[in-house]
């Protein structure tokens, strides 16, 4: 009884300080799995991402406060929206807040509190024909705060987070939208695996010994 | 466990008319504790997250109109690997997309054409052309981008499916009757 309870402590302890809890995120993605391991970056990250019917999202990360007021600002004028500070507020301020709307629903979608917002079904950005494809504005917005200098001084790294199922044709209007904004260099989001024993990565891996390939 | 010697020294008789005192038990009742130690221990291993997600790194080509800058490609040393439906590869060597070929996710059959492929041709010529389909899924594109860092290929590139290859997929797909 004592050794068990000493054992159960142990690993009570050791789940808690492992514990890394993820945050609460309305949008439910199943990554795909790769022998990529290196690990995704947390900070300066511009994510966008596709859920498992095809529909696309654009976030900013959580502590890029500066750079999510600005990329607002950038569309409010661009595409002359007539945001109120208050709306803008709403999407720079909530750390969790991701764009889910074409921008004739934008000006409503920011009206609305977290609360309001949960169970609804967001169309997600267009982006799956090359004619109107509105990815490419919020790219443009994020590669202009980037270039003035925000992200840590143009550090912004694109993620593409996407779900299993979803179809290849959201994909390739991501690419489409990145491609028209001379962003050529992205990262995928997946879930670690090993590299399947006795192939040729396996064996360069090894070769390496065993050092991180990327 | 610990536990106090609460019984009186050497056992003397008491005398008549002196109280007995009461011998209160120091032992602790510990099952609540487990009880709630594996609770939390469920809660802790349902609710922790033990790998971090990890980034792919992919690069495109740039869009270009000039053919000096377009990359050569030996027709010998191409393979052409279309990801669609139902978890199925069709893939031809070189240009002719009427020699379409079937393969599949499943047992790494797509490993082996690559591999098969890698093996027959200069390796500094050997390329692999990726073209999912409309219907292929997010996972079928990422899955094959991963099969080419398995198999060491060092020259691949994700392009769009030309209409003529999507005709080869579809009727072989209906030949196959994959829906």
């Amino acid at each position: 009884m004592t050794a068990m309870c000493d054992v159960a402590f142990l690993l009570l302890s050791f789940f808690i300080l492992a514990t890394k809890f993820k945050p609460p995120e309305a949008l439910s993605v199943t990554t795909p799995s790769s022998v990529s391991s290196k690990i995704a970056p947390e900070k300066n990250v511009v994510m966008i991402t596709m859920d498992r019917d095809g529909k696309v999202y654009f976030s900013v990360s959580d502590a890029n406060h500066p750079e999510k007021k600005d990329i607002i600002d950038e569309i409010n004028t661009s595409k002359n929206l007539g945001l109120t500070d208050a709306e803008k507020k709403n999407f720079s301020n909530n750390p969790s807040a991701y764009i889910g709307v074409p921008f004739s629903m934008l000006k409503s979608y920011l009206d609305k509190t977290p609360d309001q917002l949960k169970g609804i079904n967001l169309p997600g950005i267009p982006c799956q024909d090359s004619t109107n494809n509105e990815l490419v504005d919020w790219i443009r917005a994020a590669v202009q705060v980037s270039a003035g200098g925000g992200f840590n001084g143009g550090h912004m790294n694109l993620l593409v987070k996407g779900d299993d199922a979803a179809k290849y044709p959201s994909f390739q209007g991501v690419i489409i939208a990145f491609k028209k904004n001379d962003q050529l260099k992205f990262q995928l989001v997946t879930n670690p695996v090993a590299a399947p024993p006795g192939s040729e990565l396996d064996k360069v891996q090894k070769a390496a010994g065993n050092k991180v390939a990327e | 466990m610990a536990e106090m010697d609460t019984s009186g020294g050497g056992g003397h008789k008491k005398g008549p008319g002196v109280k007995k005192s009461k011998k209160l038990s120091t032992r602790v009742d510990l099952t609540p504790m487990v009880d709630l130690g594996f609770l939390l221990i469920t809660f802790f291993i349902f609710t922790t997250t033990m790998s971090q997600p990890t980034a792919m790194k992919l690069n495109l080509p740039k869009d270009t109109q000039k053919p000096e800058e377009q990359n050569k490609l030996k027709e010998s040393a191409a393979l052409t690997v279309m990801p669609s439906k139902g978890d199925m590869v069709y893939y031809y060597e070189g240009l002719d997309p009427s020699k379409i070929q079937t393969s599949t996710f499943k047992k790494n059959a797509i490993r082996d054409v690559i591999l098969d492929k890698k093996r027959r041709t200069d390796p500094k010529d050997f390329m692999v052309i990726i073209k999912p389909t409309k219907d292929a899924t997010y996972k079928n594109t990422v899955n094959i981008l991963d099969e080419m860092k398995i198999d060491d290929v060092k020259r691949y590139a994700l392009v769009d499916i030309t209409p003529d290859e999507y005709k080869f997929v579809a009727a072989t797909e209906q030949a196959n009757g994959i829906k």
